[in-house]
């Protein structure tokens, strides 16, 4: 049963966080163009920075501690925000075309800045929770 | 380089510029209609991608503990698997014809709802702020190399399938 609540909880968020990635990376895509995957990052790197706040919220015992918000914002709405398969494609699709640079560029740009995101999420969520 | 993830594909221009057959509605409310749809498939496959790695999740956890972020693995590469397979098989040189909307039902809503950036940071900035280091270190290492191994062997399968 608990199970079953939880999944309503991230469907629900999935749908904002799902149509919210769709409208943020083509917006972004269509305003630098596609050579390079910009809208894939900014989708990513803005998900980890406002994960990494819900995590400061849950540690510092705030609403996110809780099971449902937990689930219907952290797991629904920015999981589904961010996007891994996106990622993988357009770097697989880089390298295809040659362009081994930007594809290298890519995965350090992503994988940097997410990291970065997530742990500046945390500290400024500590800070206004904290 | 990409295709077609942009939310307004004009796929009402060729009707609108068509003499024999003059629009029934309105252009204004055939590209609202146009984009509502493509939202609708991307919302649609969100929900079923979403829901699916919350169940891996419940599992990975109920079956090997939260030591190490096995479910989140679990989906990011199954989920890059998936899209590389799916985007060759569909694609321009793809033996499968699929709408549109069907591409992003799968790609942009299943595919993109499945996997997540947002807890691969977060677990790892876990595995370091307790202190495990080399664990953290290994995820990274061990999550970027089977992502890209599977959308690129997802990509190759398609490919193949496709010259049968």
């Amino acid at each position: 049963m608990d199970t079953i609540d939880g999944v309503i909880w991230v469907a629900l968020g999935s749908v904002l966080g799902g149509t919210a990635r769709f409208w943020l990376s083509g917006l972004v895509a269509r305003r630098v163009g596609e050579t390079f995957p910009w809208g894939t990052v900014v989708v990513n790197v803005s998900g980890a920075f406002l994960l990494g706040i819900l995590a400061a919220s849950a540690a510092t015992h705030g609403i996110f501690a809780d099971l449902r918000p937990w689930q219907f914002a952290a797991i629904g709405i920015l999981g589904t925000y961010t996007t891994v398969s996106s990622f993988s494609l357009q770097t697989l699709a880089l390298a295809r075309d040659g362009e081994m640079m930007r594809a290298a560029g890519n995965i350090v740009l992503s994988l940097s800045l997410c990291l970065l995101a997530v742990a500046a999420g945390f500290a400024a969520g500590l800070h206004a929770f904290g | 380089m990409q295709d077609n993830f942009s939310p307004n594909a004009p796929a009402d221009k060729q009707v609108e510029n068509n003499p024999l057959r003059p629009p029934r509605r309105s252009i204004w409310w055939q590209a609202f209609w146009d984009k509502t749809g493509s939202y609708i498939s991307v919302a649609l496959g969100s929900m079923v991608g979403a829901v699916a790695r919350f169940l891996v999740s419940v599992l990975s956890v109920s079956e090997f503990g939260d030591r190490f972020p096995w479910g989140t693995l679990f989906v990011n590469v199954t989920g890059s698997l998936v899209i590389g397979f799916y985007a060759a098989l569909t694609g321009p040189d793809g033996r499968v014809f699929v709408s549109p909307r069907q591409r992003l039902f799968v790609m942009v809503g299943f595919c993109g709802g499945y996997t997540t950036f947002s807890a691969f940071s977060l677990e790892t900035l876990r595995l370091v702020q307790s202190g495990n280091i080399q664990t953290a270190l290994a995820y990274i290492f061990v999550s970027i190399m089977t992502w890209l191994i599977s959308v690129w062997a997802g990509h190759a399968l398609g490919a193949r399938v496709n010259r049968l």
